[in-house]
Formats: structure tokens, sequence, C-alpha cells
């Protein structure tokens, strides 16, 4: 279909982006590919889409100090093509080619699938797991919301919609980090059916730090705390197989168009079972 | 009163058009309705089935999620151009040979994004080359011809290095 009319502004810098925000009905549009896929099945049918792409600044991944800080611009491909990311974030490195298609990834942005928070993405799940952060800007300033207070409901965030998501920012990897990522989806690149981004930290006595994001599993992407405190330290088949089990009371999945709630939890045992393996391995 | 049609000067296939567009008119409709150039087919609408895909500054991009307005100073090239220039002329004729089009509806997003995986990998294992093109839908071939043309486009690219 085509979408609703609405007005386009160019803003020409944040402080103009934000003014504009303030008009009612108004979205920033970055990447805009699930925007627009958005507007033109007429889920939705803003008044003005306010194009923040060519504002200086945004579009740059920097260590900063412990962090690694991903600008609002940074494209999919752009962060998938980047050797800091590989280096110091690898989790969001093992996503990003899950992350929709080459020709989404060459548009869409790290910060935009974020802000849109669809409860099925990966790169949300990824942020709660590394214990990230997120900035915004709005007419009173700067302020930042820590990834397990930023996520709040069904497509529903702690960012208003007067506001511009700035930047993310994740701790940088250390040489005791962990990763582990998997996710079942129909067809590379589709929304996940079920999937698992997770971050640990290795300890002379095993896994420590361990937190589990699973997404496709819930109204927002989850963390399954029990299963997270039950792979606290060394990994055996009884320490893993008592995680597993604590996913029954971790997750409570409905079902959608794509699996039941009872396949769901199954397949949320499979994704923890891959992923613990590569939570023991260095990176 | 904010205005719903922006003012865009771009380049299309090397040629600079300038025209006045609706704000909500996307991409490949822009392409397609005002500039005539049908080749970059609507399928979904909605970011699937990579019908539209097209190229803006270089890179494959879905033509259906793009706005038109968005596009004032770029350098969209698509499959029209990218044919005319000879660029995947022999992808064009392995396509043919191996029968790896049969409506042809979803060939030039094949093609487009066939050269864009060459261009980061020029010698893609078959399973690197379907998951390149998951992202583009085919309702006829069952996609094995269209794997078989695009390595063996590969293959010969790599012989003549």
């Amino acid at each position: 279909m085509k979408p609703a009319p609405f007005a386009y502004a160019r803003a020409r810098s944040l402080e103009h982006a934000i003014e504009l925000l303030g008009e009612s009905e108004a979205r920033v549009l970055a990447g805009g590919q699930s925007l627009m896929a958005t507007l033109n099945m007429r889920l939705s049918s803003p008044h003005l889409l306010v194009d923040i792409n060519h504002i200086h600044g945004l579009s740059e991944i920097t260590r900063r100090g412990a962090a690694v800080e991903i600008g609002a611009l940074v494209r999919h491909a752009q962060a998938e093509n980047s050797e800091l990311i590989r280096r110091e974030a690898p989790l969001i490195a093992r996503a990003l080619p899950h992350v929709g298609h080459p020709a989404i990834r060459n548009r869409g942005t790290v910060c935009g699938s974020v802000a849109f928070a669809d409860p099925a993405a990966e790169l949300p799940a990824c942020l709660l797991a590394l214990g990230g952060e997120v900035e915004m800007a709005g007419a009173n300033g700067r302020r930042v919301v820590k990834a397990d207070e930023f996520f709040r409901g069904l497509f529903e965030t702690a960012l208003e919609p007067s506001e511009v998501l700035t930047a993310i920012r994740v701790p940088a990897a250390t040489p005791d980090t962990r990763v582990g990522f998997a996710e079942f989806s129909r067809r590379l690149g589709d929304y996940a059916i079920a999937g698992l981004a997770a971050c640990a930290r290795a300890y002379p006595n095993g896994l420590g730090d361990v937190r589990l994001a699973f997404f496709g599993l819930g109204v927002t992407p989850v963390r399954a705390r029990l299963a997270e405190t039950a792979l606290t330290g060394t990994l055996d088949e009884e320490r893993v197989a008592t995680a597993v089990a604590a996913l029954e009371q971790d997750l409570t999945p409905h079902d959608d168009v794509q699996a039941s709630g009872k396949l769901k939890k199954h397949l949320a045992g499979v994704l923890l079972r891959r992923v613990i393996q590569q939570l023991a391995e260095p990176l | 009163m904010r205005v719903h049609t922006q003012d865009i000067a771009l380049t299309v296939n090397g040629e600079t058009v300038r025209h006045t567009v609706d704000a909500r008119k996307s991409l490949v409709d822009f392409v397609r309705d005002d500039l005539f150039l049908t080749g970059s087919h609507v399928g979904c609408e909605h970011g699937v089935c990579g019908a539209c895909t097209m190229r803006v500054n270089g890179v494959t991009v879905r033509g259906c999620l793009m706005l038109a307005a968005q596009c004032d100073g770029a350098r969209v090239e698509t499959i029209e151009g990218v044919s005319d220039s000879g660029e995947l002329s022999d992808l064009q004729r392995a396509f043919e040979q191996r029968n790896a089009l049969q409506c042809g509806f979803c060939t030039p997003g094949m093609l487009l994004t066939a050269q864009e995986l060459f261009a980061g990998n020029g010698a893609p294992t078959r399973e690197q080359i379907r998951e390149y093109l998951s992202g583009n839908y085919c309702r006829c071939t069952g996609y094995h011809a269209i794997v078989d043309a695009v390595e063996t486009v590969a293959k010969q690219r790599n012989a003549q290095k």
C-alpha cells in the first residue's frame, strides 16, 4: 500500500530536529527500514517526518572510555564492516548478519533498531545483554537511560516522541568477556521466531555476570534472571540442565503467527544450550 | 502550514533529474511513474520481497523503503542504467542460459544484489550466495537455477582475473 500523506522536513542540526519534533504527530526518519514499512501498511500515520540523515556528527563508531559508542546514523552495514565493532563489541558483530537483508542493512541504523524496539529484533536484545545505555536529546537537554529501563512494553520505550535517540553505548569487550548469539528464523534476515543474545565474564572459578536476553519471546527483549543465576560458576551438565529448566519460570511466551508459545519455550531451551557452548569459548 | 511536496535534484543512471515530488512518494514509485523506468518492480511495498532493489550512492536499497524526497543530491542507479553500462551483462547471460528467470519479476533485484555480493566477496560459496540473496523472493524458479547462474559467473570472473 501507499502511506497516508505526510509532510517532510530535513533537519539541519540536532537542535533543529528537536524543534521540529515539538509539532504534534511528528516522527524521526533515520534509516526508515521499519518506519517506512509501517507507514506503507498504514499502521501509523504521522503528520510530519523529520529526516535526520543530514545532521553531522551522528555517523561515528567511537571508543569512549570503557564503552563503544554507536551514533544515531551508523548503518547496520557500517557497523558490520567496522573493525572496532568486531573487536570490542563482538556480540553486536555476531548479531548483525541476522538483521534484515543486505539492502536493508545498507540503509537501516543500529540506533533505529533500538528505538523501534521490535520485540523480535536482535539489536535491542544485544543492548540489554551487554548492559548498555541509550542517550537521548530533547528540548530539556540530554539524558541517558540504562538498557534495563529502556524497553517498557510492546514497541514502547523510554524515548519520548519529542526526543531524538542520539547514540547507544555498550561496555567494550575485555579478554575475560564471553558472548553468545543464536536465533531461529524462517529465512535468514527475517524477524526471529526466538533468539538469544548473551554476555558473561570468565572468572577463574567459572562464569559470572551472566546476562541472557531472549527476543521473540515477550513484548520486549526479556532477561532470564533465574537461568542467569543458575549458570554462575563452573559449567557442567548439571548447571546447564538447571539453567534450561529455569526458563520455565523466566519466560512466558505467547502464541504468535510464527509459533505457539509452547514451541517458543522449547526453542528457548535449545538456544540456551547452543549459546552456553559459545560462552565457554574465549573470543 | 507544512508543505507535502519536495523539490529534488538527483542523478538517475548518470542523468541529472529535477522534479517536485509528493513527500510520501517512494523512490521506486518515483522512478517508475515519473521517470518511466519500469525495470524496478513494486512487490510487497514493505521491504520483504526485494523486487524494488536499486542502488543509491553505490549500494543496494529497497526502493519502497526510501522516499524520493530523501534522494535530493543522491546518485541513483536502476537496472536500466546498470544493464546499459554492460556491468553485469555476463550475469544476465548466465541467468538466461541457466533459465534462472521465468516471469522475470524478481530478476532486476536478483541481478543487482548478486552484483553487490561479488563486489564484497569475489569467490562466494553456494551457501554465501543463498545468504546474500535471502532478501529477494522468487516465486518461479525455486532458487536453484539462480544460485547456479550466480556461482557460474563468480567462477568465470575469477578465471578472468
